[in-house]
């Protein structure tokens, strides 16, 4: 088995990010590092570094279903924050809604404690196709 | 007329959290409602290695927080304030080995509610990498310390 997608992406890497793949199920954690914290006060996590960790589980899990794809680049994406991101690991998990010849409707959950109470969640739209755009 | 005591604290406010400060962040300044940040380029931020395009989730984390910069500015001062929702366009790959620029302006602000839309761009706000709408949540000024920074 080749290594993760994120493996290889430096922001990834900036983030920590680790890929655990387990059958079709692609979970990436975020270890708590103090390099992530954007509320000191409380302490809370940047909610940039949560965005970011649902973007990229969302690329591994599209890359992990379509491996032909380089690298896959997001259209948009969407980001509610449900609950303040603790001093603690972020686990987050992506599934694929919609998958067409052109675009993939991705959604993703970040959680901390418990899965069924997500501190974030994210929608989003994937080119599936390479030959387009740069 | 501009807070002064807001405006001193800007810069701190733009890059002075642990997150911030890794990834470089700088205030360059404001105009009326419009409020500028920059990242300088480093390979640390690369989301794709083969082109050295800066990552989406480090445009989406600088939308986040110039948005938030642009609030306060609206609110002539420091609240503590949260990120309910931010939806990011990406309109093109950022040219590789260039700094990012991200500029917010808050156009609607009410009492527990501001509404911001921001851009990333390299030279020209009119040809963006990425663009956002966000909605932040604002925090009571009593409530500021024991703040939940969520939407419950």
């Amino acid at each position: 088995m080749t290594k993760p997608l994120l493996d290889h992406l430096p922001y990834a890497q900036f983030l920590n990010l680790k890929t655990e793949v387990f059958g079709d199920q692609v979970t990436v954690v975020m270890p708590f590092s103090d390099h992530l914290i954007g509320n000191p006060l409380i302490p809370a996590l940047h909610g940039g570094t949560t965005a970011a960790l649902l973007e990229m589980a969302a690329m591994a899990k599209v890359s992990h279903l379509y491996p032909r794809l380089r690298l896959p680049r997001p259209i948009n994406v969407s980001i509610a924050y449900l609950r303040v991101g603790r001093a603690t690991d972020v686990y987050a998990r992506a599934e694929i809604r919609k998958a067409g010849k052109k675009v993939a409707y991705v959604t993703a959950e970040a959680w901390q404690e418990a899965h069924d109470k997500p501190i974030a969640t994210l929608t989003a739209h994937f080119q599936l196709d390479d030959s387009t755009g740069d | 007329m501009t807070n002064p005591e807001l405006l001193a604290i800007l810069p701190q406010l733009a890059a002075g959290s642990a997150h911030t400060h890794a990834l470089g962040f700088e205030f360059l300044g404001h105009e009326d409602r419009r409020v500028r940040m920059r990242v300088p380029y480093r390979r640390e931020l690369v989301g794709d290695p083969a082109s050295g395009v800066l990552a989406g989730g480090l445009v989406s984390t600088l939308l986040d927080h110039v948005g938030g910069m642009s609030v306060w500015l609206a609110l002539n001062q420091f609240q503590s304030i949260a990120t309910l929702d931010m939806r990011v366009d990406y309109m093109r790959a950022a040219a590789p080995g260039r700094d990012l620029l991200a500029e917010a302006e808050c156009y609607q602000l009410n009492r527990t509610m501001a509404f911001v839309r921001a851009w990333a761009f390299e030279d020209d706000p009119n040809d963006p990498v990425a663009a956002s709408q966000a909605a932040y949540i604002i925090h009571k000024p009593s409530l500021r310390d024991q703040s939940q920074g969520d939407a419950e």
